[in-house]
Parts: C-alpha cells; sequence; structure tokens
C-alpha cells in the first residue's frame, strides 16, 4: 500500500475567481483517516486558505456533507482508503451556491425547512398535566423520519433540487411528514397547504437518490411518497366532502 | 387554511398510480403472446374467429378500456415528467402537459369508441 | 480611520449539466426506468389498432398479423417487453411498501409489501393467458 494519496479539492475565492479550479494536494494515506482527517490534514499543514465546515468529526452534526468523487457523504464518515490508489476528487455540495472553496450558502435550505412549521401544532390549548405521554407504537410512527441532522446529502443527490430551486426538498417534507405521524400534532391541515404544491411533493419525481445517500437512515423518499399518499386523500375528501371554514 | 391553495396534482397521481399497478400486472403478457410468441409462432394463435368472439364478450370490452385507459393516463404522467426533466424541457412545461395529457384523453376516447360502439 | 466596504456576497451558482442522468449509474436507471413509459404508449396503441383489425374483419386482422411479423416490430415489441418488465419490478419494489407504511404505520421489511404483488403479478399473468390463448 502507498503512504499518500492525491486528493484533488475543488477551490473557489469569490473575491478573485468567477468560476471554481481544481488545486491537488498530497496527503498521508493513513489507514484510519477519514477524508475529513486529510483535509484538515491540508489545512495544517499544506494550505491553511482551505475552507470548510466540520464539527463533531462522528456523523451527527451535519455539517462536513461533500461531493467525494462526484457522490455527496460525510467527510467524516468516509474512510479515504476506500479510494486508494485515488485521486480523491473533493468538491462542495452540489445544487447549492458556493460561497468559498468547500463551503455552501445553506439560506435557501434553512429557509425551506422554517416553511414547514417543523414544530408540535395544537389546534386546542390542551396542557398537559406532566409531559404529553405517547406510547412506544406512537413513537415508532415517526421515530425514523426524526432523525434527520440537516446534512443536505439528499438536496445535492436529488436531480430536482438542481433542476428547480424551489423544490422544498427530500429533509425538508421528511420533517413535515415527521410532525404530522406525530400523535401530539394536530397541524396536517396547515403543512398540507404548503407542502402540496407543485414546488412541494408534486415535484418529486422519486428518483430515489435522497434515501440512498441520507446517512441516518431517514428514508426521505418514502416519507414523500406517503405525503403524497395523505395529499390525495385529503383531496379526495374535499373534493367529495367539502366541508367549510373549519 | 383554505385548501383551495393546494395544488389539484393529486388526481393526476391517483391515476399514474392505479395504473402503474394496471400496467405492470396486465400489460406484460399481452406483448409476451401478441407482440412476440404469436408472431414467432412461439405459441399457437387462436386465430381470428376465436379473438374475435373473445372481444365481443362485454367483460373483455371493459378489461380491454380500464387497461387502455389507464397505460395512456399512468404513459401520459411519466412521459411528461421524462421529457421536462431528463430532456430538460422544463421550460415547455405547459406545452408537454397539454400534449401528454391531452394524448391521453384522445387514447382513452379512441378506446371508448371502439370498444363500447357494438360490432 | 480605515476605509471599510459592505461585504458583498459573490457566490458561485454552478449550472446542472443537460447531461446530468448520465453523470452516476442509479441516475441512469432512473432515467431508464422512466423511459419505460414510452413504451407502454407504444404498445397500448398497438393494442387499439389490433381491436380495430378485429373490427374490420378476417383480413385487416390477417395484416395486422403480418405486421407483428415484421422484424422491426419484433425488435420494438421486445425492446417494449424488457422495458415494461423494468416498470413492474421497480414498481413492485418501491410503491407497495408506501402503501404498507401508511397503513402500518411502523416499518416492516419491504418484501411483506413486494412479494404479494409479484404473486398477484404471476396470477394475472396465468390468468389473462389462458383468456388470450382461448382455453377459457
Amino acid at each position: 500500500m502507498a503512504d499518500t494519496i492525491i486528493l484533488e479539492v475543488e477551490r473557489f475565492e469569490p473575491e478573485r475567481d468567477t468560476e471554481p479550479s481544481y488545486q491537488s494536494f498530497e496527503v498521508p494515506l493513513r489507514a484510519d483517516w477519514m477524508v475529513l482527517d486529510a483535509l484538515t490534514h491540508i489545512k495544517d499543514h499544506l494550505d491553511g486558505s482551505l475552507t470548510f465546515r466540520w464539527s463533531c468529526r462522528m456523523g451527527i452534526c451535519g455539517s462536513c456533507g461533500m461531493m467525494i468523487n462526484g457522490v455527496p457523504k460525510l467527510t467524516c464518515e468516509t474512510l479515504l482508503m476506500n479510494f486508494a490508489p485515488g485521486p480523491v476528487r473533493v468538491g462542495p455540495l452540489v445544487h447549492f451556491p458556493v460561497v468559498k472553496d468547500l463551503v455552501i450558502e445553506m439560506d435557501d435550505f434553512m429557509a425551506k425547512v422554517q416553511k414547514v412549521r417543523p414544530w408540535i401544532v395544537r389546534k386546542d390549548d390542551f396542557k398537559p398535566a406532566r409531559e404529553f405521554i405517547q406510547t412506544p407504537a406512537q413513537l415508532e410512527a415517526f421515530h425514523q423520519f426524526s432523525l434527520c441532522i440537516n446534512c443536505t446529502l439528499c438536496y445535492a443527490a436529488c436531480p430536482v433540487s438542481g433542476l428547480d430551486s424551489n423544490f422544498i426538498g427530500p429533509a425538508a417534507i421528511a420533517l413535515a411528514h415527521r410532525y404530522n405521524l406525530d400523535s401530539r400534532d394536530q397541524g396536517l391541515e396547515d403543512r398540507l397547504d404548503i407542502v402540496s404544491q407543485h414546488e412541494g411533493i408534486w415535484d418529486c419525481t422519486v428518483v430515489g437518490e435522497c434515501s440512498v445517500v441520507c446517512p441516518k437512515g431517514v428514508d426521505p423518499s418514502l416519507a414523500i411518497q406517503q405525503y403524497k399518499l395523505t395529499a390525495t386523500k385529503e383531496w379526495f375528501k374535499s373534493f367529495l366532502l367539502p366541508r367549510g371554514k373549519n | 387554511m383554505s385548501s383551495a391553495k393546494r395544488s389539484n396534482e393529486p388526481i393526476v397521481w391517483f391515476l399514474f398510480g392505479v395504473g402503474g399497478f394496471v400496467v405492470a400486472y396486465f400489460l406484460p403478457i399481452h406483448i409476451m403472446l401478441y407482440g412476440l410468441a404469436f408472431p414467432l409462432g412461439l405459441a399457437p394463435d387462436p386465430g381470428y374467429g376465436k379473438t374475435y368472439v373473445l372481444l365481443q364478450n362485454p367483460l373483455t370490452r371493459l378489461y380491454l378500456f380500464v387497461l387502455l385507459m389507464f397505460c395512456f393516463f399512468h404513459a401520459a404522467h411519466r412521459m411528461r415528467l421524462t421529457l421536462s426533466d431528463i430532456l430538460n424541457m422544463r421550460h415547455l412545461n405547459t406545452v408537454l402537459a397539454f400534449l401528454c395529457y391531452g394524448g391521453a384523453i384522445v387514447g382513452t376516447v379512441a378506446a371508448i369508441w371502439m370498444l363500447a360502439v357494438v360490432h | 480611520m480605515p476605509q471599510y466596504t459592505t461585504f458583498q456576497p459573490k457566490p458561485y451558482r454552478p449550472r446542472m449539466s443537460a447531461y446530468w442522468y448520465l453523470d452516476q449509474w442509479n441516475y441512469l436507471r432512473y432515467a431508464l426506468r422512466e423511459s419505460s413509459s414510452f413504451f407502454v404508449a407504444y404498445f397500448a396503441v398497438i393494442t387499439l389498432i389490433q381491436i380495430a383489425a378485429l373490427k374490420a374483419g378476417p383480413t385487416h386482422y390477417a395484416h395486422f398479423q403480418a405486421l407483428m411479423r415484421c422484424p422491426v416490430v419484433i425488435v420494438l415489441n421486445a425492446v417494449a417487453l424488457a422495458f415494461i418488465l423494468l416498470h413492474a419490478v421497480t414498481w413492485f419494489m418501491l410503491v407497495p411498501r408506501v402503501a404498507l407504511r401508511q397503513v402500518l404505520n411502523k416499518p416492516t421489511p419491504d418484501i411483506i409489501a413486494s412479494a404479494p404483488n409479484f404473486m398477484v403479478w404471476f396470477g394475472a399473468t396465468l390468468i389473462i393467458a389462458l383468456f388470450i390463448l382461448g382455453v377459457f
């Protein structure tokens, strides 16, 4: 086994460049290194100007998502040795504006997540005596969809996100679905108004890549298709049983 | 909040969804027999007489209508999305919708006309 | 005092390639799966022609059967069958689990949703085949 590997890292300096370019770095190829370790090695020893996000280095904060050989991955969970002999192409997550080097602008994503009202919505003012009791079955109903760490790998994987920047995207829809399925929530109707739009669930064409790249097993594609079923059921109900203001 | 703000896409998606099952369950055998096995002589073609009698059965006509209608609507929806996303014609969305769903309506009407007119 | 200028962010906005579906094998698989729709429409039209030929009489039906024997049509039909089988398999592996999850409200192995659909498919194929072959 060679003891070094080449990383081709996408660089973009907004004050200087109009387009990104690639810069090659030779880093040690250690058996226990993740791609993130290679990047921090570059920053520490080779080029301090390399800019990228990372934090927990254990796959829970969602900061270190990047394109590695064209596939969106968490760099802290991607073993460097898997790409030997290399080279490894590292780039910022696609379908997002690039601020600098490997850092993307996430404002749009944040707005989309907030838009779906990702909190318990109550229509009454029920106040439980202690906490709001849930059975294990009620938790199991939505638990999988609550595991999202907002890493936005799914947005990078989804071609519709690239084709239509208005698409609210897999994570936002999965989060809305998580609250719809929560027995404590009464916000289904409110969220349907927001999510059952063309740039909501109906833009999804079931490519399925979002669920493939999700590092936490959220399966946003399942959430979106379930949401389509819910929205269709509600559509038929409102069509066949028209009701006034509720 | 008014539900009038919601998209009307559910009805199209519903037809596409049911159509997906109908196409998957029933279309393959039609192609296998009428499209390949009979022309290639791999299976005995029942011939004009028996097939014509089969078509006279009202249940056959109902089955064929359901099959064809769902084939057209399932295909129309998927073709529209394929042309729009994969062949990059998103800017022509309205034209594509008109052509695809319009085509499906034309096909369904043709099927009704041919199957409902008793011969 | 140094003159400070307001920060003017100039992010780079990449354009998506027109051939994005060629970049990944999974995207190409998706594109092929969706292309099956063209062949569904194709054979639905063939079936309409077949019905018209049946109603028009034995000579017209013989023309239809001759058309089905054309090498070009045979190849198209074979390709159509391949694509529609692709549709059926991918559909049964994707769609039923959504309905099952919706109904059961908890994660279950996908095979429980997919397997019955394959069984219905074989059953339907057999029954329709027997009707078409004139056994009934």
